[in-house]
């Protein structure tokens, strides 16, 4: 239960930093996943890049209609309102439903979105949302939509060298309607099945399901989804190969319940 | 691979250490600063044991490394003798029997004083919310959320009254 040895390193520039994780360094931001991955030596990187102490790693900023949230925010700053409007709202319900706020206070955004678990809350929420991952690398920014950000289980469309530095979600109207439900047997714990839909007046509904064998499923178009959520959650789900029926059910149970919430 | 030096302040001191990157914090405020109220129970984020405060926020230190923790403010449990909150939520726990064999209790007692701080309003619901993070294998969570849910409604009234004046 104690991790094998690794060296440290605390890069104080971004280009430093995609210098070492080039070299082979692990990125490292709140190490919430990366901690426990460590002492269970499931990982056993030889060198860490510590992220955190790099310029505009954390905080947000407004630009016209979107909002840049560095990779390295809290989930409990978000809970806490740093991210304005009814997205900000959106976001906070979502990050007071991670783990538990001794873990919140310093898990990330990023370092969550870049791990990738398919159980986790941002790679479920935020291909909803919408927006693109700003990601750093020796060519400088590149910008990729977040709906594919995640690509399977642990993996992520960032190219090697390249690490996570923002990502940039488009504001929303206070009409904005939202539903996010998620089965946890206890409250903390990584979810066994999540959807969530965003409902915009004026454009395409979309939803999204996760906490599946894979990376998120996105649902483009979730009108059908809005209008009869009985039969096409089950149509959706019957599309996921490799569910034991069990995990049908209640992946089932979080399109409705998300439909539910958008409604409500 | 080799030790690095670090500097903490812990409980308001000072401290230089030599480490290795991959200590966990827990394991090095239990062996070299010898503060053994910090408990180590799962070793992965799970239980809430070893939870302190890393510059002013409740944090797990056994899944915050050593090396990363260079420069930071630590507080244990040690460290709240003097905190107003800490002695009401003491002395609460010790009423509604909030402990039996006290190995979870000094990570209740610091994320308890963060609800009540940071929840002014929670009630019973939202208290147990909050600690589902910290688990207890002896009291069955009723005189822990009691205690904590006891010090939130004296506070409350004492904040009335002092408006009522």
């Amino acid at each position: 239960m104690k991790p094998s040895r690794f060296s440290y390193k605390r890069p104080a520039s971004w280009d430093d930093a995609v210098k070492l994780v080039l070299a082979g360094a692990r990125p490292g931001a709140g190490t919430q996943s990366l901690g426990p991955m460590l002492n269970l030596r499931l990982a056993r990187p030889d060198t860490i890049a510590d992220l955190r102490h790099l310029p505009d790693y954390a905080g947000v900023s407004v630009r016209g209609d979107t909002v840049r949230i560095g990779a390295g925010t809290t989930h409990a700053a978000l809970e806490d309102g740093v991210v304005p409007g009814r997205l900000g709202q959106i976001m906070a319900s979502v990050a007071r439903r991670i783990a538990y706020r001794p873990v919140r206070t310093r898990g990330t955004i990023g370092g969550s979105l870049a791990h990738a678990d398919p159980a986790a809350d941002w790679v479920a929420v935020l291909p909803a949302l919408g927006g693109v991952a700003v990601a750093f690398g020796a060519a400088g920014e590149r910008r990729l939509p977040l709906a594919n950000f995640v690509t399977g289980i642990f993996e992520t469309a960032l190219a090697p060298g390249e690490v996570l530095r923002a990502v940039e979600v488009p504001m929303l109207r206070d009409a904005a309607r939202w539903g996010h439900w998620k089965f946890c047997r206890k409250i903390g714990e990584f979810s066994k099945a999540t959807a969530c839909l965003l409902d915009v007046p004026g454009a395409r509904p979309r939803a999204v399901l996760a906490a599946l064998d894979g990376p998120p499923m996105v649902i483009d178009d979730a009108a059908a989804l809005l209008a009869d959520p009985t039969g096409e959650a089950r149509r959706i789900v019957a599309g996921c190969p490799g569910l034991s029926p069990w995990r049908q059910a209640i992946a089932e149970a979080a399109l409705r319940h998300a439909v539910q919430g958008a409604r409500a | 691979m080799s030790r690095i030096d670090i500097t903490l302040t812990v409980n308001g001191e000072p401290r230089e250490l030599k480490v290795e990157p991959r200590d966990q914090l827990a394991d090095v405020l239990r062996g070299p600063l010898m503060l053994t109220g910090t408990h180590v129970g799962c070793e992965h984020g799970v239980c809430g044991a070893c939870t302190i405060e890393i510059d002013g926020a409740p944090a797990r230190s056994c899944i915050a490394h050593a090396g990363s923790c260079d420069g930071a403010t630590i507080r244990t449990i040690e460290g709240f003798g003097d905190d107003e909150i800490m002695r009401a939520l003491r002395e609460a726990f010790t009423r509604e029997h909030a402990l039996q064999c006290g190995y979870c209790t000094p990570g209740m007692l610091v994320v308890g004083r963060d609800v009540v701080r940071r929840l002014p309003d929670a009630d019973e619901a939202r208290v147990r919310e909050e600690m589902s993070g910290n688990l207890c294998r002896c009291t069955g969570y009723r005189g822990i959320v009691r205690a904590i849910v006891s010090v939130i409604v004296a506070r409350r009234h004492a904040r009335r009254e002092g408006a009522c004046r």
